[in-house]
């Protein structure tokens, strides 16, 4: 048998075109888009540079790995910024009113989840399309943000240590939120490709009538990745609260188009059922890098959203070809 | 309107189809078109009629080169399908399906309703169809839509008119008024290419009869001088005790058993038994509530009464994930749309029910999945360059091999199987077949629903048919005939 199993796994090494159009072609387009930058203004490549990019990657970045397993369903998730907000407003709360900063973070990341957590109730429980069940839930928790604040930014937090860090901390040179972004990848990377949990995501997405004939209870698996979801997010607003040391009821506000693009850009299929989150990670990077040198080549924030909307598409018609 | 097809060939992938295909119409005539599912009927009349387009052959209308580019060409020439999924839209009156995308207007787009009343009733009254143009399509029986798209056919002026399988949802009385309707056609010259499994029908109306099998056809003989036991060689190639495998199971104790199952409107007082290394088949026409039993008692549809036993514990079946963890495997009728991930590995798919037994250390043990894989491919004889093939690049045959490797790799105590052969060439058939005995050696308990009556008879230790939703009767296979079957599946006594 050892032999017969061996036999039939000659066919795996065949060198296939479009396998690799799909793996190397966002990290090809990164590649190209750096060299670019850097060729119209060297400044880019500087280290300070460098490292300033990855921190305004990594909050998006967060949110697109996320984002991801939601896409992988089929699905999407329109509330992400509201949740960011929310969240954040409620972490924020907490700690001006005394609570133990450490403890509020863990009690404001649940709150992501929760939130997320709803978010997956009203698609399987409530069968809802998710584009509208989260177009729902983003201007209820925005709603609610701005209810809980008064509209106004919570201020005051307080000079705690570890909530300080969390934005504006850095780890052996490197900003922290860099590194708890390469963190969560490797969790999340580990959860998607290696797991049953990611097996399972990817099966639900690809024919979810065949997954639930296959026993996968894709109920609870979509209502546990629109929490993921939500949890991403609030990490993200923990970062952007400590780094603004406030609470603003404007936050995340539109964060959901970054990251629906981050995902698209790596490669995953709006349709579902094919992706990648090394793809998310790239396509985080190809906005930051786009964001970024945009500014340093002094290009107006109006025009950078028109070279954002183009690249995008030009991505998606270069996936299409496949 | 005379047609000749000669030295149609065909394949999909690498999946040959038909091999040099001869096939011709005369005007006028009933033509039956017989052969095993996958023998490639449907793909020849696809290709008369533009849907795919042959790889080598040619086509003659009268005489004349023609290659139809897609089914609305062939359908302006005169050529038209009907096939056995009909192409009416129920929300939609009679009328309104008749002249769907032909409507009859005035030179500002208005629809003139009142002509195509006209044109209706006449083409109506013409073939003895007696239907209110304004009810909805849904609210009529298949035999009914069919009927509409009969005339919707002969309103376009067909000749040659194509019936897939046409009698296979109709009772015995729309089945006269069908052939009533065919006689009309043949007087008025329109040729008629008939598609069917039924000996019976196809000596009472057919002029020709055509034998496909395994991508070519056999011969064509006129009716008047051939007989149904020549047919059934020329379709199966050898004689059926040889085509249907020898089975030597032990018939054990009872492992699943049905109680009064029912489900409001659908099905009621479904009760029977399955032994172990048994096989017992389930038939019925279609519409009877057969996969509909089958599919609550997996716990994808929810049962409104009844329990279910395995081995002689009461068991709750919730959802296909509690199913598989009492080892109820089930195989779905419709393997592409809810067997498999098309676009996913063999081995994604043979893994996917088994999966949670993979977990080690939190993480999926790939050495072992691939192992699993692998002695099942084997096993089953799935033939593939490797297990990291997608299940679309497969035959019909090797697709179904895929979703009964699921099944037998969660080692399924009971094993459903709703038209395990449907769409599989005649090899691959042979294969379940024997697969399916095997695993009845191994003491398995098979349910395997089948609209096919030679496999019914030729597979099952005990048939079960299903009349509207009801237990009609049960034949041991001594005593199962197809006319008994017949019989109790249309109601008769």
């Amino acid at each position: 048998m050892k032999n017969e199993v061996e036999n039939i796994q000659i066919g795996k090494k065949k060198f296939e075109y479009k396998e690799l159009v799909t793996k190397l072609g966002p990290l090809l387009a990164l590649i190209v888009l750096v060299i670019f930058v850097t060729f119209l203004n060297p400044s880019f490549i500087s280290a300070t540079n460098l490292l300033n990019l990855l921190r305004q990657v990594s909050t998006n970045a967060l949110i697109a790995f996320g984002m991801t397993f939601v896409i992988i369903t089929g699905g999407i998730d329109l509330s992400v910024g509201s949740t960011l907000a929310l969240s954040s407003a409620l972490t924020a709360g907490m700690i001006v009113s005394g609570l133990d900063p450490v403890l509020a973070m863990i009690v404001g990341v649940g709150i992501g989840f929760v939130l997320g957590a709803v978010n997956g109730l009203l698609i399987t429980k409530g069968k809802m399309a998710p584009f509208i069940a989260t177009l729902a839930t983003m201007t209820i928790f925005r709603g609610l943000t701005l209810v809980l604040t008064d509209g106004k930014p919570i201020t005051g937090i307080g000079d705690s240590f570890i909530f300080k860090f969390m934005g504006r901390g850095y780890l052996f040179g490197i900003p922290f939120p860099v590194v708890l972004t390469l963190v969560c990848f490797a969790v999340l990377f580990m959860l998607l490709h290696k797991m049953t949990f990611g097996r399972k995501t990817f099966a639900i997405g690809g024919n979810e009538k065949a997954a639930y004939i296959a026993g996968i209870k894709s109920d609870r698996i979509k209502v546990m990745i629109y929490a993921i979801s939500g949890m991403m997010a609030s990490i993200s607003g923990i970062i952007i609260t400590s780094r603004l040391n406030s609470a603003q009821p404007t936050a995340g506000t539109s964060y959901e188009m970054d990251a629906i693009a981050s995902v698209v850009l790596g490669g995953t299929s709006l349709s579902g059922g094919r992706g990648r989150i090394v793809g998310t990670l790239i396509g985080a990077l190809i906005i930051g890098t786009l964001n970024n040198g945009l500014n340093l080549l002094g290009v107006s924030s109006f025009y950078q959203q028109v070279v954002k909307g183009i690249v995008i598409i030009i991505a998606v018609l270069i996936d299409r070809k496949k | 309107m005379e047609v000749r097809m000669t030295g149609i060939t065909k394949s999909f992938g690498s999946n040959s189809v038909l091999r040099g295909v001869d096939f011709d119409i005369r005007p006028g005539e009933v033509h039956a078109l017989m052969g095993e599912n996958g023998a490639g009927k449907s793909t020849l009349m696809n290709i008369l009629t533009g849907l795919h387009k042959a790889d080598d052959g040619r086509v003659f209308i009268n005489g004349e080169e023609r290659i139809f580019s897609n089914p609305k060409e062939a359908e302006e020439h005169g050529l038209s399908f009907i096939h056995q999924e009909m192409n009416t839209w129920s929300d939609m009156t009679v009328l309104e399906n008749l002249f769907i995308g032909k409507e009859i207007k005035n030179s500002l787009g208005w629809i003139k309703t009142k002509e195509m009343k006209a044109l209706a009733k006449e083409t109506f009254n013409e073939l003895g169809i007696h239907l209110d143009l304004n009810r909805d399509v849904g609210t009529l029986s298949v035999g009914q839509q069919q009927m509409i798209e009969i005339a919707k056919s002969l309103m376009t002026n067909a000749e040659v008119i194509i019936m897939d399988e046409p009698t296979a949802a109709l009772t015995e009385r729309e089945i006269d008024v069908l052939f009533k309707i065919i006689a009309k056609l043949k007087s008025r010259n329109v040729s008629i290419i008939y598609i069917s499994h039924r000996m019976e029908e196809i000596f009472k109306i057919s002029d020709r009869i055509t034998v496909m099998r395994d991508g070519v056809s056999v011969d064509t003989k006129n009716t008047s001088e051939t007989h149904n036991d020549e047919i059934v060689r020329m379709m199966v190639g050898r004689d059926l005790e040889d085509y249907y495998p020898k089975k030597d199971a032990k018939i054990g104790e009872v492992v699943f058993e049905a109680k009064q199952l029912g489900q409001e409107k659908v099905f009621k007082d479904i009760s029977f038994q399955v032994k172990s290394g048994e096989i017992v088949g389930f038939s019925g026409l279609m519409g009877a509530g057969r996969t509909e039993v089958m599919r609550s008692i997996f716990g994808i549809d929810a049962l409104d009464e009844g329990e279910l036993y395995l081995e002689g514990e009461k068991i709750q079946i919730k959802a296909p994930s509690d199913a598989i963890r009492q080892g109820i495997g089930f195989l779905t009728e419709d393997r592409k749309v809810e067997g498999l991930i098309l676009d996913y590995s063999i081995r994604d798919n043979i893994s996917l029910p088994s999966i949670d037994g993979f977990k080690k250390h939190f993480l999926i043990d790939t050495k072992a999945e691939e192992d699993f894989t692998g002695m099942l491919v084997k096993r089953l004889n799935i033939k593939s360059m490797s297990q990291e093939d997608p299940t679309s690049s497969l035959s019909g045959g090797n697709q179904q091999k895929v979703v009964l490797a699921k099944w037998v790799g969660i080692g399924s105590k009971v094993l459903i199987l709703d038209e395990p052969t449907r769409g599989v060439d005649v090899g691959a058939k042979r294969e379940i077949y024997q697969l399916m005995n095997e695993l009845a050696e191994r003491g398995v308990a098979i349910i395997m629903v089948s609209s096919d009556l030679p496999e019914i008879l030729g597979v099952s230790d005990r048939v079960i048919v299903i009349h509207e939703g009801k237990l009609a009767g049960e034949l041991p296979k001594a005593e199962a005939t197809e006319e008994k079957i017949m019989t109790l599946a249309t109601g008769g006594y």
